[in-house]
């Protein structure tokens, strides 16, 4: 459980957050969504501890993420950042592998190993396993940066936006992906998705955030109704119901 | 392809160590007084030139070289930025800013404490240019080393000013422009210091890695960033500070090694470092082997010979179309 008091945020005089009170069940599937420039970006990097609290308190699992020894956080919670650039002449392997430092602190035992093949696999990038980061597409690169965040085997997952630059079909196989570590492995999935419509119909949980506070938390139907989303992204949109799942049509 | 691949960074690491050992042995045969190598056998005085002069002259630019090139690695890796090196980014003007102070004020002093005055100079100045090259924008890559010239040039007039005033300025180009003629046993040995701090960065080439991902990567992982550029910018002073006060400074080693290395085997540092620090000695002891035989029986001091050399290379990979292997 991922519990979030009282916490705000702000870069010299500029609010970002506004005492966030929020508690993230263990177990399951969490889209965070909202409008650009809304703070989801800020407050998972307050969670993965890449910027210490200025107030209130965040603990996962009963461990304060300002108090806890770094290296044992990086064992419980992984962050995939929104932006991140890859500047070293990294192999896809190497990178993924390096997403087990955190257990062996450097050399990789088969478990290891095992585990990174098992996370390219997921991304289906084994064909590309011994290329060089830089000879990627964009959507190759974003999946060997999830796979990486994957490989540290955390029972925390957050993702920032790792939609971004994959195709339909990588899209979809990556939700479905994480859906299925969450059901089968216990994981915790936090993500933040700007397509509602993946959010639908993969999340367990929608929190949304605008304005850095937060403006929603429920189910699926709850938060994608014309009314609460109007208020979230600031105009009116149709939602229909398909197999049962909110549908929004957004860009009508 | 694949095989090939498999095999060639073992194969490039056994040619890099001929390579090595051949430069290592030439080192040992040149030079004015009368020698060979066969001789040292049965001749005595031969065997005195070769221990006080050839051997200790071969290993600190064998020391020197992997040194500087180690400290261009980790100099890279944190400022972010690949264009950095001790003797642009003002290291090594510290260091010599440094001994130039501890040679005015401490001048009864022992050679070993002048070096920590150095290296205490050294690591003053290289967290300064650190902390300015983190704010500037990570938009525009070559403001961070132009910022490195620009800052090290003012610490090196500074020096420069310093020695004019106390009359040191022989003194000071002996530290600005490294030259081994005139090593001998006993006045090298502190650059085996610069093989203890090569063994240290091979022991967290996993971090050193991680850190050129990134600060949030490096959290993320659990690292102690913060002490992390702690240890990496006292192995860079300590380095560049023993270089200038033992040998003098030698340009571009630090900047075009962990270039090439990183060009032909890529950054993940565990499997490179020990060529970085190699090939930092390859170059220097090339370098001052061609100083000594270009001019022959006269010398060229490596310094010079390496700012052509480097600055060559550097130039070649620059303009050289980018291959991704
Ligand atoms: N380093 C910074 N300095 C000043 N303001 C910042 C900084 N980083 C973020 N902000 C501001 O904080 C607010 C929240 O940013 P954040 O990145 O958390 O948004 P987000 O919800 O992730 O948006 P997006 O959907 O565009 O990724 C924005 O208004 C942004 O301008
Ligand atoms: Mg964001």
């Amino acid at each position: 459980m991922i519990r979030i008091e009282n916490v705000s945020l702000r870069y010299r005089t500029t609010p970002i957050l506004h005492d966030i009170d929020l508690t993230i069940p263990k177990g399951g599937v969490t889209a965070l969504i909202g409008p650009n420039g809304a703070g989801k970006s800020s407050l998972l990097s307050l969670i993965a501890r890449l910027q210490p609290l200025q107030t209130g308190s965040i603990t996962i699992d009963g461990l304060g993420v300002d108090s806890t020894p770094s290296p044992e956080l990086a064992k419980v919670v992984a962050l995939l950042r929104q932006d991140s650039v890859i500047a070293s002449r990294l192999r896809v392997r190497e990178l993924v592998g390096f997403g087990r430092f955190p257990h062996g602190r450097g050399r990789l035992t088969q478990e290891d190993c095992n585990i990174v093949n098992q996370s390219l696999r997921q991304l289906d990038l084994t064909d590309f396993a011994d290329r060089f980061m830089e000879t990627l597409s964009g959507g190759q690169r974003q999946r060997a940066l999830v796979a990486m965040t994957l490989a540290q085997g955390t029972d925390y997952i957050l993702l920032d936006e790792p939609l971004n630059n994959l195709d339909m079909y990588y899209a979809r196989t990556l939700m479905q992906a994480l859906r299925a570590i969450a059901d089968e492995n216990g994981k915790t999935v936090v993500i933040v998705l700007h397509d509602i419509n993946q959010a639908s119909a993969y999340a367990d949980r929608i929190v949304a955030m605008k304005g850095g506070r937060v403006v929603g938390d429920g189910t699926p139907a709850a938060i994608f109704t014309p009314d609460v989303l109007e208020g979230i992204f600031g105009f009116r949109m149709r939602v229909e119901t398909f197999d049962g799942k909110p549908l929004v049509l957004h860009h009508l | 392809m694949t095989i090939i691949s498999v095999d060639t960074p073992t194969r490039r690491r056994l040619v890099a160590g001929l390579g090595l050992a051949i430069l290592f042995l030439a080192s040992l045969s040149v030079g004015v007084g009368e020698f060979s190598l066969a001789r040292v056998v049965n001749d005595p005085e031969a065997l005195q030139l070769l221990l006080i002069s050839r051997l200790p002259r071969t290993l600190a630019a064998v020391l020197a070289g992997a040194g500087l090139a180690i400290a261009g690695l980790i100099m890279q890796t944190l400022a972010q930025n690949r264009f950095v090196e001790p003797s642009t980014a003002g290291t090594a003007q510290s260091a010599e800013l440094g001994i130039l102070l501890a040679t005015l004020l401490l001048p009864a002093a022992s050679l070993p404490i002048k070096t920590l005055v150095a290296s205490g100079a050294a690591m003053a100045g290289t967290s300064v240019f650190l902390m300015t090259a983190h704010r500037l924008p990570p938009t525009q890559p070559f403001l961070v080393p132009l910022f490195g010239i620009v800052y090290g040039g003012v610490i090196g007039a500074a020096a420069t000013f310093a020695a004019w005033h106390a009359d040191l300025l022989q003194f000071l180009s002996v530290w600005t422009n490294g030259d081994f003629s005139g090593v001998l046993r006993g006045r090298y040995e502190l650059l085996w210091f610069a093989a203890l701090t090569v063994a240290i960065a091979w022991l967290v080439a996993d971090r050193l890695t991680i850190m050129a991902l990134g600060r949030d990567a490096s959290i993320g992982l659990g690292i102690n960033h913060a002490r992390m550029m702690q240890l990496g910018l006292v192995v860079v002073s300590v380095i560049s500070a023993l270089t200038v006060v033992v040998v003098g400074m030698i340009p571009f080693v630090g900047l075009v090694v962990p270039n090439i290395v990183s060009r032909l085997m890529g950054d993940n540092l565990r499997g490179t470092i020990v060529c970085v620090a190699a090939s930092g000695s390859g170059l220097v002891l090339g370098c001052d082997i061609i100083g000594r035989i270009i001019r022959f029986p006269y010398e060229i001091p490596v310094g010079t010979v390496m700012g052509v050399v480097g600055g060559l290379v550097f130039l070649w990979l620059l303009f050289r179309r980018p291959d991704h292997a």
